[in-house]
């Protein structure tokens, strides 16, 4: 493997609450390459986001610490200088955000947010920044985009301020981007539109993609890699086949049971893993999925580790279960894999 | 926008005229107050009560008393009922020392409930924030007069440090205009100030985590900018509208307590004299004086909050 | 304020967690107790609300202190009188008027005026009116505003038209001015519609200027939530049921406005204590010899050359209790309604 464009190692982070100290990351490694989309797949308050943001610094605050690194060409994110960051920040790495709607200032023009973005970074007369910003929002294929340039958010659907929010996170092509949840806030077919879009972008610049979501249909649409992460934790990470085809973690099992699928039949009610996640004060010793999971065992109240367990040596995960057992065990019907519910968990 | 424009011309007409009837009629209900009898003197005769009272157009009915008198503001040769001086003629006098008060409040208020609120709102919880907030509420709830007197009495009498109210005209002499009008400025912005900052405040620190102030930090500008291009910009659209509707009540008789205990002479104490004397048609004048500025201020406000705010739309 | 966790600057903290930890323990209360644990828990508003039930308390204790300890009324004269100060005998007012200062025993406890009245006394009795004036006349401002913004918002149309146009003109008076001429047309006339025969020295006259200057800025408020209450589903399912206007306005309009009421109620307290304040220093408000402490910081500042305590003393009085006021209904607002806007003048 040719040496990786941005190198997570041991990440965390907590912030200091009301409630106490939370965890919100815990460990988290990973690498990407250049032109690799990794998947990001968990549950809300799972700490998927707030790695994300952490390495834009976007998490910084008097009440948040940070340990671990993430490597950039070079150069640690986490323990970089304020000023620094805002360089990397649009520039290097971009981000694109959850919500269409309320991620663009709503009293700015579409254009001059893009054309504040541009000018952060280069010295470019307003003339030529605008030139790009209507390149850019054709690219991302909005019509008229000339005329549109001086429109104001609120004039645009959802489904057209994402792509206006994607020419903004493009505008100064960066070599990283960020997409948290892009698709959540969009209709279906919005959804698919602004999937192919980065698809398409990715391959012409090349850039790396991080992509955060919850969807595992998604995923499975656009990710080379996946990281199926845990109360603050990657609990398996692999290839996309590796993890839809030869899952490890039972939380990876449930995950992928809980989808519904338009190609089988219906089930009479729609799997969920029995139980809630831990709160992220309060968090179970050892492997965090222990209360939820059915195949629990004396081992696992230490922590394993996030190492790779099945041949090969690409696909890691956080189980103590052999890989055999594991393969045994996890319930497989019909074309589908699935995590039998625990006994005595709470439903 | 030529449509709104003319409605509320339509409107503002209306509602002057609303003012102006009923200023009128709560001083011709007022049996003491009968003018001709003041104007007589000590021992009216019967005969030159009645005289006045030709005269002065006093036996007309209400509404003819009205519209004349509405007559005589609009061609300038309003009398007053006590001085016989003409009372377009003072108000234009007056009129300067009113604006010279507000405007520089107006300006004060702002730029200082600015500076606060940022100061506040960037310090949230802690203990500077916290005092400043309680000394805000301390502003709010001290009657203007009584914190322009004890001005006067220490700052003025007692120590010296300002001139004991008064006023001079700019033209007159410029640095002893400025430095007349520092304590009446400062007394009159007391309130503003408590009531912008902390309204500021609340709107900074709800702006601050906006997600649109997020996508302005990804985008990499500086801290610097996101606060005063993103969160200060957002979080003055609202106190801009207020400083506009304030700004024209102060015009429109919010004065009236300053310019009194700082003998400024200027439209509000006129007020304050002519009501006290029963002297209807000064009284007339300035609360229809008074009132424009209020609903023209409501217009200006709605126009620029539409233009700064492209989401609003006149109708 | 008090609340206010420290951490409101930091921007992607515990938000960007969407954890379920902060809801722990407040689950299945209703907003009513989670309201007054709220501003139980706030304890600069509680002790300020505690100070203003102090202020009250002692200003109904007036005559107790009029009667035992000062041993005078708020209107006798002593301008010829002595009072034994430490051992030394000295003028209630000199011979050149000069009245004497805070003596901090009973009798003239915070000196006299110039006419030779005991200032303690009069401070007690004029806190009495100034506490009833506002608070009269901040109920009437809250009732009326009730009628009017839920009947313009709820019948809209021509009621609407008449009810607000009618608020737009009281909104366009300069309140001060307006305050200003009422009371000076009134006071000397007194007010008499029909059976209602109000003298012009009563104090209903001040009560019932600053009750409607105050209209507009609370019924406008009340009109806006009407409006969108009447399209709420619960009200649709009322005239479903067949429920009339008025059962309609009164079982399920009014009970959704009383966070609202209980935010305003306060604040609009101590602003009519303030107008009554600025009608009584222009001398509209209550009339001589009676006090309240706006006619007595009004006398002050006229002597103020003579003795300077003389406005100080109900100035601060004033101040206090406006200020417990303002802090209180702060802390209430916060518990209510933090949402609100609430924007006065005076």
């Amino acid at each position: 493997m040719p040496e990786p464009l941005l190198s997570v190692r041991d990440l965390e982070v907590s912030f200091a609450t009301d409630e106490g100290v939370v965890q919100a990351v815990d460990g988290v490694s990973f690498d990407i390459g250049q032109g690799e989309i990794l998947a990001v797949v968990g549950e809300s308050g799972s700490g998927k986001s707030v790695s994300a943001m952490t390495l834009m610094g976007l998490t910084r605050s008097p009440n948040a610490r940070f340990s671990g690194s993430a490597m950039y060409k070079g150069e640690d994110l986490i323990s970089a200088s304020d000023e620094r960051l805002q360089d990397v920040r649009g520039a290097e790495i971009a981000m694109i955000f959850q919500d269409p709607m309320s991620s663009l200032n709503p009293v700015q023009k579409i254009g001059a947010q893009i054309v504040e973005q541009i000018q952060a970074h280069e010295a470019l007369p307003d003339a030529q920044a605008r030139e790009r910003v209507v390149e850019l929002l054709e690219r991302v294929g909005i019509p008229r985009a000339r005329e549109r340039i001086d429109s104001y958010p609120f004039e645009f659907s959802g489904g057209m301020r994402q792509r206006v929010m994607i020419a903004l996170a493009l505008s100064c092509d960066p070599n990283v981007l960020i997409a948290d949840e892009p698709t959540t806030a969009l209709d279906v077919t919005i959804q698919a539109q602004i999937l192919q879009r980065i698809r398409s972008l990715r391959d012409e610049t090349g850039a790396a993609v991080i992509l955060v979501t919850h969807d595992l249909g998604v995923v499975a649409d656009i990710a080379d890699r996946v990281a199926v992460m845990y109360a603050g934790r990657i609990v398996e990470q692999g290839s996309l086949d590796d993890i839809f085809y030869d899952p490890q973690h039972p939380y990876t099992w449930g995950l992928l049971g809980s989808i519904t699928r338009v190609d089988k039949p219906r089930p009479a009610r729609l799997p969920a893993i029995a139980g809630l996640p831990p709160s992220l004060a309060d968090r179970p010793e050892g492997c965090h999925f222990r209360p939820r999971c059915p195949h629990e065992f004396a081992k696992c109240t230490e922590v394993p580790p996030l190492e790779a367990r099945v041949e090969g040596g690409q696909h890691l995960d956080r189980c103590w279960l052999t890989v055999e057992q594991k393969r045994s065990d996890r319930e497989v019907l019909p074309g589908e894999i699935g995590l039998r519910s625990k006994e005595g968990a709470p439903a | 926008m030529a449509r709104f424009i003319v409605r509320r011309i339509g409107q503002m007409l209306l509602v002057l005229f609303a003012v102006s009837a009923l200023t009128f009629l709560i001083f011709n209900v007022i049996p003491g107050g009968d003018p001709a009898v003041r104007m007589a003197g000590r021992h009216p005769d019967p005969g030159q009560l009645a005289r006045i009272r030709a005269e002065w157009g006093f036996n007309d009915p209400v509404y003819v008393q009205y519209l004349k008198t509405m007559q005589k503001t609009f061609t300038g040769d309003l009398s007053s009922y006590t001085t016989n001086v003409d009372v377009v003629d003072e108000l234009r006098k007056r009129a300067p020392r009113t604006f010279a008060l507000a405007i520089g409040a107006a300006i004060i208020w702002m730029l200082a409930a600015t500076a606060i609120g940022l100061y506040t709102a960037a310090r949230a919880g802690r203990f500077a924030d916290r005092s400043i907030t309680i000394l805000a509420l301390v502003g709010i709830s001290m009657p203007v007069f009584w914190v322009g007197a004890l001005m006067n009495y220490y700052l003025g009498f007692k120590w010296g440090i300002f001139p004991n109210g008064g006023y001079v005209p700019f033209a007159d002499d410029p640095w002893e205009w400025f430095y007349h009008l520092i304590m009446p400025w400062t007394a009159l912005s007391i309130l503003f100030i408590g009531v912008y900052s902390r309204v500021l405040r609340s709107n900074i620190l709800d702006t601050i985590n906006e997600d649109y102030v997020r996508t302005a930090r990804a985008k990499g500008l500086s801290e610097r900018r996101v606060m005063y291009r993103h969160v200060l910009r957002n979080s003055l659209i609202p106190i801009v509208t207020l400083w506009g509707l304030d700004f024209g009540a102060v015009l429109g008789g919010g004065t009236i307590l300053t310019e009194t205990v700082f003998d400024i002479q200027g439209v509000g104490q006129y007020a304050a004299e002519s009501i006290g004397q029963l002297d209807v048609p000064p009284v007339l004048a300035i609360t229809l004086f008074g009132s424009f500025f209020i609903v023209l201020l409501n217009t200006v406000v709605d126009i620029l909050y539409a233009a700064i705010d492209p989401r609003i739309r006149l109708q | 304020m008090a609340t206010e966790p420290a951490t409101e600057f930091a921007l992607e903290g515990p938000s960007a967690l969407q954890g379920e930890p902060r809801r722990r323990g407040t689950a299945g209360m209703g907003p009513w107790r989670l309201a007054f644990r709220r501003l139980r828990s706030n304890r600069v508003a509680v002790v300020f609300g505690f100070v203003f039930v102090v202020l009250v308390a002692v200003c109904l204790a007036a005559p107790l202190w009029a009667d035992h300890v000062a041993h005078t009324d708020p209107y006798k004269n002593h301008l010829t009188d002595t009072v034994i100060v430490d051992g030394e005998k000295k003028d209630v007012v000199t011979p050149d008027g000069i009245p004497i200062g805070p003596t901090w025993q009973g009798e003239f406890f915070l000196g006299a005026d110039g006419n030779g009245r005991d200032t303690m006394v009069r401070l007690l009795y004029g806190g009495r009116n100034s506490l009833l004036i506002g608070v009269a006349a901040a109920l009437i401002t809250t009732f009326l505003s009730i009628v009017v913004g839920v009947l313009a918002g709820f019948f809209r149309g021509f009621t609407d038209t008449v009810l607000s146009r009618t608020m737009d003109v009281i909104w366009a008076f300069p309140v001060v001015l307006l305050g200003v001429a009422l009371g000076t047309a009134l006071t000397l006339s007194g007010l008499q519609i029909g059976p209602v025969d109000i003298s012009g020295r009563s104090k209903l006259i001040p009560i019932l200027i600053i009750a409607i200057v105050y209209v507009p800025y609370m019924a406008r408020p009340i009109r806006g939530q009407v409006l969108s209450l009447r399209e709420k589903e619960f009200v649709e399912a009322a005239r479903a049921q067949g429920a009339g206007s008025l059962r309609i306005m009164l079982s399920e309009i009014l009970p959704n406005l009383s966070s609202t009421v209980i935010v305003f109620f306060p604040l609009m307290v101590a602003n009519a204590i303030l107008l009554e304040a600025a009608l009584g220093f222009l001398g509209v408000g209550v009339q001589p010899p009676e006090a309240s402490w706006g006619t007595m910081i009004g006398d002050g500042v006229k002597h103020i050359l003579s003795g300077p305590h003389l406005a100080i003393v109900p100035g601060v009085m004033l101040v206090v209790t406006v200020l417990a006021l303002n802090i209180f209904g702060d802390g209430v607002r916060d518990a209510f309604d933090p949402r609100a806007k609430i924007h006065l003048e005076h």
